[in-house]
C-alpha cells in the first residue's frame, strides 16, 4: 500500500503540472489583450505597452509561465488586473461558500439517493420501486436553474421561510443567517445530484441481487439480510464509489448555476466573472484550484476503491470500468 | 427414510412459459442421484425449487419436501433453517460464485460461525481443517486468498469445504465440474466421490454429462424439456437405454469414451 | 453528467431471459414509443417553427404580460412578444444545439477514442488519465471558457459542448474498442494480414455501433440542457433567438406574477430530455440485448 500511495502522489503531481501547462496555453489563446483590461478606451500605444510590461504579457510565453508556476508554488495565485486584489485570499473566501454547499448536498444527496436506488432495485416489481425509477428518470431531465427557480418561487416568495438569495454580508460570522441562506442551494443540487445517483446505486443494486456469490450465501443458511449486509454493501459499493468521486468534482466545480440563481458568492460566480473580464490570474487562479480539488477527490475515490476491491490492487488508477 | 421427495413439481414464468413439468423424484438418505440431461432442460431449476431460490419471476407448484419440511409456498425463515442443514449446493461457477471482496476464509469461516457458534481461535482452526478436507495444500496461505488469487479447480474446492461446512444431509451439486479444466475434473469427481462416501451423505448430482454422472452415483433420472423420460440404475440405462433421447446422450458418452481409448491405446 | 461502461454480468437472471416473455417485448416498445412521441412532439413543433410562427418572433405587439388567452395562446413576455412563438423559436434551438454537439461529440470522441484504444502502457495510462480530468470538468465549464473565447453565439455554445461531451464518448469508445481489440476473431483477422484500418471498419465500429448510438442518443439530452444552461448565464444564443434557457432567465423575476413564462420552456425542456433519455433506453434494449437484460 505504501509504494502505491508514493507512485499515486507522483502520478498526481504530474498530472497537476500537466494540467497547468494545458490551462496556461488556453488561456493564453483566449483573444483579447489582458492590458485592455487595466487601460481606459483610447489610451495611447504607449500606455498598453507600459501596462503589458507591468502584467509581464510582453514577455515569452515559457517565462510568464515558470514565473507563474514559481508563484503557485509559493502559495501566490497572482494579482486580479481589474480589482487589484490578490487571487488567493478571494479564493479562499469564495471556498467558504462553495465547499459547505457541495459537501453539505453531496452528503444529502448520497442519504437519498442509496436507500432510494435500493428500494428501486430490490422493489422493483412494486408500485413505488418503479415510482422511485422514474423520479429519478424525472430529475436528470429537469434543468438545475430551473428546479432552483421553482424551489425559490415556491419556498422564498409565495411561503416567505427562507431567503430567496443572497448571502450575509459578514459570512460566517452570521451562522444562522448563512445556514439559512445555503439551505435552500443544497437541496436543488442534492436533489437534481441524487436523480443521476439514484440510477447508478440502482443498477448497482441489481447486479449484486443478481449475483451468484448472493446466491450461495443464500444456499448455505444466510438470511437475505444478512447476506446483503456481508457480501451485497460492499460489492454495490464499488461502482458506486467511482461515479460519487465524479459527482462531488463535478459539482464542487459545477455550483457555478446554482450559485448565479441564488446570487451567491462563491467560486463558480468568481469564475463567471473572471472570464466576462478577461481577468487571467482571476480564471487561471479558480481554475488551477479546481484542478487540485478534482485530482485529489480523484485520488481518494481510487484509494477507497482499492481498500474495498482486492482485484483493483495491481493497479495504477482505479477508473470507472 | 425419504430425504427428498418431489411430488409433481412444476415450474411456471410469471408470463405462462413451463419449465419444469410434473417431475417427482424421491432420494432417501445417503443415496447418490443422478439427474442428467441438456442445457435447458429445467434440472438447474429444479435444484434452485428444493433450496426455494427461484429466481425472480418464477413460480413452483407441486411438492417438494426436504428432510420433511415442505419447500413450496414456504416462508423464508423457514426456508433459511433448511439450507445449508437439510441441504447444500455447489453451483457450476465457481468464481461467480465467491464473494470477489472477500478473502476466502472468511468466506468458509461464515457458515460455521453461524451453524456451529465456533468462535476466535476455534473457528480458524475449523477453516483450515475445511480446507484440508478438500486436499487444499496450504490452507493457511489458500484461506488468506482472494478467490481471484487462486486456480479454478481451487475455487471449486473451497465452493465444496463451504457446503460441507454445514454437515448438510444431502449435497446437491450443479455441474461442479463442467467450468473447470479437463485435467482438474476427474480430481474433483474422485472428491466428492470420497467426502460424501466417508459422511454417508446423500447425494443429488446434476450434469448433461453421462459419464461424469456414472461416476459418482447409482440412479439416474433424464429429463428432456422440463419433463423426465427416464429413470434407473446407471449400469442399466448405459446398457439398455429405453428412450431415445437417453440413447442419444449414451452414444455421445461412448464417443468421448472410445475416443479417449483409441488415444490411449497409441 | 457521468456514464460508466460497465461489463456484462452473467447472473441468474440471465437464465430467466434466454426466454423474453410478451411482457419483457411489450415493456420495450412502450419505452420507445413513449420516447419518440415525446421528442417527435418537440421536433414537429421545431420544423413548423422553420415555415411558420403565430406571431413574428420579434413582433411585440402584444400587450406586456398578458396572461394565456384570445389572441396569444400562452400571454405575452415583459417586452409584449408572443409566448408560443417563442416556446417554437427555443425548440428549433434546442434541437439545433442536440444534434451539432452530439454530431462534434461523435465525430471527435470516436477519432480520439478508437486512438486511445490503441495505445500501450504508459500512453495509454496518460491518454485516459487526461480523459478521466477532462470529464470531471463539467461541461458547462469548458463552455464557459470556449464562449468567452469565442463570443456569446449558438455557434460557439455548440462547439463547446460538443468538445465537452466528445471526451466522455472518447472514453466509452476507448473502453468499447478495448474489449472488441481482445477477441479472439480480431487475432484471427491479424494473423491472416487484415491491415488495421480494416479491422476498425470491419470488425470494432460494426460491433460498438449498438453502444455508441445509445450514448449518443443520452449525449443529446445532456447537450440540450447544456445549452439551457448557458443560455441562463447569458452565454448563449443571443437576443432575438428565444433559447428556452434566457426566457427561463428573463421570465425569473416575474414569476409569481406571469407563472407561464417561467415554466412553460421548463416543462418542454424536461419532456424533450425524457423523451431522448426514453429513446436510448429503448435502443440499449432493442440493440444491445446483452446489457438491456441487465435493466429488467
Amino acid at each position: 500500500m505504501g509504494r502505491y500511495l508514493l507512485r499515486r502522489f507522483a502520478f498526481l503531481l504530474v498530472s497537476l503540472a500537466l494540467a497547468s501547462v494545458v490551462l496556461f496555453v488556453l488561456l493564453r489563446m483566449l483573444p483579447g489583450d489582458p492590458a485592455n483590461a487595466l487601460t481606459s478606451v483610447g489610451a495611447s500605444p504607449e500606455q498598453i505597452a507600459a501596462a503589458r510590461h507591468s502584467i509581464g504579457s510582453d514577455r515569452p510565453l515559457p517565462e510568464q509561465f515558470t514565473h507563474w508556476i514559481g508563484q503557485v508554488a509559493t502559495g501566490d495565485l497572482g494579482t486580479s488586473f481589474v480589482s487589484s486584489l490578490p487571487v488567493g485570499p478571494e479564493v479562499g473566501s469564495r471556498l467558504n461558500v462553495t465547499v459547505p454547499l457541495t459537501l453539505a448536498a453531496f452528503v444529502l444527496a448520497v442519504l437519498i439517493a442509496v436507500p432510494a436506488g435500493f428500494v428501486a432495485a430490490y422493489k422493483r416489481h412494486t408500485w413505488y420501486g418503479a415510482l422511485l425509477s422514474g423520479a429519478s428518470q424525472l430529475g436528470i431531465a429537469v434543468p438545475v436553474f430551473w428546479l432552483g427557480m421553482i424551489l425559490v418561487a415556491v419556498f422564498a416568495l409565495n411561503a416567505g421561510w427562507l431567503p430567496a438569495g443572497g448571502f450575509p454580508p459578514d459570512g460566517w460570522n452570521q451562522p444562522g443567517e448563512a445556514v439559512r441562506s445555503l439551505v435552500l442551494p443544497v437541496v436543488t443540487i442534492a436533489l437534481v445530484m441524487s436523480a443521476s445517483l439514484i440510477r447508478y446505486v440502482r443498477s448497482a443494486t441489481l447486479d449484486v441481487l443478481g449475483s451468484d456469490y448472493l446466491r450461495t450465501a443464500r444456499a448455505l443458511g444466510s438470511s437475505f439480510g444478512r447476506a446483503m449486509w456481508r457480501h451485497g454493501l460492499r460489492n454495490a459499493s464499488v461502482p458506486v464509489v467511482s461515479v460519487l468521486g465524479i459527482e462531488l468534482a463535478s459539482t464542487l466545480l459545477g455550483a457555478v448555476v446554482v450559485e448565479s440563481v441564488y446570487a451567491l458568492p462563491g467560486l463558480g460566480s468568481m469564475l463567471a466573472t473572471g472570464i466576462a473580464q478577461h481577468d487571467y490570474p482571476v480564471i487561471q487562479g479558480v481554475l488551477f484550484v479546481s484542478t487540485l480539488a478534482v485530482l485529489l477527490i480523484g485520488f481518494a475515490a481510487d484509494l477507497v476503491q482499492r481498500i474495498i476491491d482486492p482485484r483493483l490492487r495491481g493497479r495504477l488508477s482505479g477508473g470507472a470500468p | 427414510m425419504t430425504l427428498l421427495d418431489i411430488r409433481g413439481l412444476t415450474i411456471r414464468t410469471t408470463d405462462g412459459h413451463t419449465l419444469v413439468d410434473d417431475l417427482s423424484l424421491t432420494i432417501a438418505g445417503g443415496e447418490r442421484r443422478g439427474l442428467i440431461g441438456e442445457s435447458g432442460s429445467g434440472k438447474s431449476l429444479t435444484t434452485l425449487a428444493v433450496l426455494g431460490l427461484l429466481p425472480d419471476g418464477m413460480t413452483a407448484t407441486g411438492s417438494i419436501e426436504l428432510a420433511g419440511t415442505q419447500i413450496v409456498g414456504a416462508r423464508e425463515k423457514h426456508l433459511t433453517r433448511v439450507r445449508g442443514t437439510d441441504a447444500a449446493i455447489v453451483f457450476q461457477e465457481p468464481l461467480t460464485a465467491l464473494d470477489p471482496l472477500m478473502r476466502v476464509g472468511r468466506q468458509i469461516a461464515e457458515p460455521l460461525a453461524r451453524r456451529r457458534g465456533l468462535k476466535g481461535a476455534e473457528l480458524q482452526r475449523a477453516v483450515a481443517r475445511a480446507l484440508e478436507q478438500v486436499r487444499l495444500p496450504e490452507p493457511d496461505r489458500i484461506a488468506r486468498a482472494f478467490p481471484h488469487e487462486i486456480s479454478g479447480g481451487q475455487r471449486q474446492r473451497v465452493a465444496l469445504a463451504m457446503a460441507l461446512a454445514c454437515e448438510p444431509k444431502l449435497l446437491i451439486a450443479d455441474e461442479p465440474t463442467t467450468a473447470l479444466d479437463v485435467s482438474v475434473q476427474a480430481d474433483m469427481l474422485d472428491l466428492i466421490d470420497t467426502l460424501v462416501r466417508e459422511r454417508d451423505m446423500a447425494v443429488l448430482f446434476v450434469s448433461h454429462d453421462l459419464a461424469v454422472v456414472a461416476r459418482v452415483t447409482d440412479r439416474v433420472l433424464v429429463m428432456k424439456d422440463g419433463r423426465a423420460v427416464e429413470e434407473g440404475d446407471v449400469r442399466e440405462i448405459v446398457r439398455r437405454p429405453r428412450e431415445e433421447y437417453t440413447a442419444a446422450l449414451v452414444a455421445s458418452a461412448r464417443r468421448l469414451e472410445s475416443a479417449l481409448d483409441t488415444r490411449r491405446a497409441r | 453528467m457521468t456514464q460508466i461502461v460497465r461489463t456484462p454480468h452473467e447472473g441468474p437472471r440471465a437464465a430467466s431471459a434466454k426466454r423474453p416473455g410478451r411482457s419483457a417485448v411489450s415493456r420495450r416498445s412502450v419505452t420507445l414509443i413513449t420516447g419518440c412521441v415525446l421528442s417527435g412532439m418537440i421536433l414537429l413543433l421545431a420544423l413548423v417553427s422553420l415555415f411558420w410562427t403565430p406571431y413574428a418572433p420579434d413582433d411585440t405587439s402584444g400587450g406586456r404580460l398578458t396572461g394565456p388567452g384570445a389572441g396569444h395562446l400562452l400571454g405575452t413576455d415583459k417586452l409584449g412578444r408572443d409566448l408560443f412563438t417563442q416556446l417554437m423559436t427555443g425548440s428549433r434551438i434546442a434541437v439545433e444545439a442536440g444534434l451539432g454537439s452530439v454530431l462534434i461529440a461523435a465525430v471527435a470522441g470516436v477519432t480520439l477514442g478508437v486512438l486511445a484504444a490503441f495505445a500501450q502502457g504508459w500512453l495509454d495510462d496518460t491518454l485516459s488519465a487526461f480523459l478521466d480530468i477532462l470529464i470531471a470538468f463539467p461541461t458547462l465549464l469548458l463552455a464557459m471558457l470556449i464562449v468567452a473565447a469565442r463570443s456569446a453565439t449558438l455557434g460557439s455554445a455548440v462547439l463547446a459542448i460538443g468538445l465537452a461531451q466528445s471526451a466522455v464518448v472518447a472514453r466509452v469508445v476507448r473502453i468499447l474498442v478495448k474489449r472488441v481489440l481482445a477477441q479472439d476473431y480480431i487475432t484471427a483477422a491479424r494473423t491472416s494480414g487484415t491491415s488495421w484500418p480494416r479491422i476498425v471498419a470491419g470488425h470494432v465500429l460494426p460491433n460498438i455501433w449498438p453502444t455508441l448510438v445509445v450514448n449518443l442518443a443520452l449525449q443529446f439530452g445532456l447537450a440540450v440542457l447544456a445549452e439551457a444552461g448557458l443560455s441562463y448565464l447569458g452565454l448563449g444564443a443571443p437576443p432575438p433567438n428565444a433559447s428556452w434557457g434566457r426566457m427561463l432567465q428573463e421570465a425569473q423575476a416575474t414569476f409569481t406574477t406571469a407563472p407561464a413564462g417561467a415554466l412553460a420552456p421548463g416543462v418542454l425542456l424536461v419532456l424533450l430530455v425524457i423523451g431522448v433519455n426514453l429513446v436510448a433506453d429503448g435502443l440499449r434494449d432493442t440493440l444491445d440485448p446483452a446489457t438491456g437484460r441487465r435493466r429488467s
